[in-house]
C-alpha cells in the first residue's frame, strides 16, 4: 500500500495540534500555591508583636500540628475568618502562630481586643518579606504544618467552615 | 598632587557608577521576568501593587546579598512554582526550548524530501 506523504504530514500535524490543546486542558487556569504541600518551610525568625522575644521555627516543633495565620487589622476577609480561628483555637486545640502583616501594633492589638485571640503566639512581619518566605502573596492566607515543618495544607483566602472541618479531620487522622 | 587627587575622585565616581547602573539593570531584569500573581498578565515591574512591591524588595536584598539571577528565580520558583517566572527555565522545560529547532529541522527535511520527489518526478 503506498502511502500518502501530504496526507501523513497534515495528519501528523493535526494530532500534534490536537496534542498540545489536550496538555493545555489540563493545566491549572488560576495560580495556586498547593505546589507547596509536602515542603518544609524555611528557617523564620520573627519578633513578637510586643517585640519581647523571637519566635523561630524551632518553636513550633513542640506541637503536632500549627497553623500559622497570615492577618492585618485592614484585611477585612480577616475579620470572616476570625471566628473560625477561635473556633480552632478553643474546640480543637490546635495552636496558631499569628503572623500580623504589614500592621500598625497598636491597630493589632485593638483588633485582637475587640474580635478576640485565638493566637498562642503573635509575630509581625512589617515589611512583608518574611512572609515570600511562606510563599505567601495575599492575606489572609493559613499554613497548616506538622512537627516536622511539613506543610500539609495551605488556604488561600479566608478559612471557611469547610476548612474548619477539614482541620478537624486532619487532627483526628493523629 | 592635585591632578592624582582629582583623576582618583574622577575614577571612583565613574567606577560607582558603572556598578550602581549594573545592579540596576540587573534588577530591572529580574523585575520584568517575575509575574505579578494578582495582576492581570503584568510583570511585578509593571504593578504597584502590595505583592509586587514586596517582591521588589526581597529582590533587592537578595541581589546586595550577592546572589545571582538563577538563585533569585530558584527560590521564588521553590515559593510560588515555575508560573511565577515569564521565562521558564531550560531544565524543567527543555522540550519547549528545543522544539522551535526540532520543527526547523524536520520542516528542513521535510522541504528536502518534497524538492527531491519532485525532482525524480521530472527526471522520469
Amino acid at each position: 500500500m503506498k502511502i500518502n506523504f501530504k496526507i501523513t504530514l497534515v495528519l501528523i500535524t493535526v494530532s500534534f495540534i490536537l496534542f498540545v490543546f489536550f496538555l493545555s486542558l489540563g493545566q491549572k487556569s488560576q495560580y495556586d500555591t498547593r505546589d507547596l504541600i509536602g515542603k518544609k518551610i524555611d528557617n523564620f525568625n520573627l519578633k513578637t508583636l510586643e517585640g519581647e522575644k523571637n519566635i523561630t521555627e524551632v518553636d513550633l516543633m513542640d506541637n503536632e500540628y500549627t497553623l500559622i495565620n497570615f492577618w492585618a487589622s485592614w484585611c477585612s476577609p480577616c475579620r470572616a475568618e476570625h471566628k473560625y480561628l477561635i473556633k480552632i483555637k478553643n474546640n480543637l486545640g490546635l495552636r496558631i502562630l499569628g503572623v500580623n502583616f504589614k500592621d500598625k501594633n497598636k491597630n493589632a492589638i485593638d483588633f485582637l481586643n475587640e474580635l478576640g485571640n485565638p493566637y498562642s503566639y503573635i509575630v509581625k512581619d512589617n515589611s512583608g518579606k518574611q512572609s515570600i518566605k511562606f510563599g505567601v502573596y495575599g492575606i489572609p492566607e493559613s499554613i497548616l504544618i506538622n512537627k516536622d515543618l511539613i506543610v500539609v495544607k495551605k488556604f488561600i483566602g479566608p478559612i471557611k467552615k469547610e476548612d474548619l472541618e477539614l482541620i478537624s479531620k486532619i487532627l483526628k487522622n493523629l | 598632587m592635585r591632578l592624582i587627587y582629582t583623576f582618583l575622585i574622577f575614577f571612583s565616581f565613574l567606577f560607582f557608577n558603572l556598578f550602581a547602573k549594573d545592579i540596576s539593570t540587573k534588577e530591572a531584569e529580574i523585575f520584568k521576568n517575575i509575574r505579578c500573581l494578582i495582576c492581570q498578565g503584568q510583570s511585578i515591574a509593571d504593578s504597584n501593587s502590595e505583592f509586587s512591591q514586596t517582591l521588589k524588595l526581597v529582590v533587592k536584598d537578595q541581589i546586595k546579598e550577592g546572589k545571582s539571577k538563577e538563585e533569585i528565580y530558584d527560590f521564588l520558583i521553590e515559593k510560588y512554582g515555575e508560573w511565577i517566572v515569564y521565562k521558564p527555565t531550560f531544565s524543567k522545560n527543555f522540550i519547549l526550548w528545543l522544539l522551535p529547532y526540532i520543527f526547523l529541522l524536520l520542516g528542513g527535511i521535510v522541504l528536502f524530501l518534497l524538492i527531491k520527489k519532485r525532482e525524480n518526478t521530472k527526471t522520469n
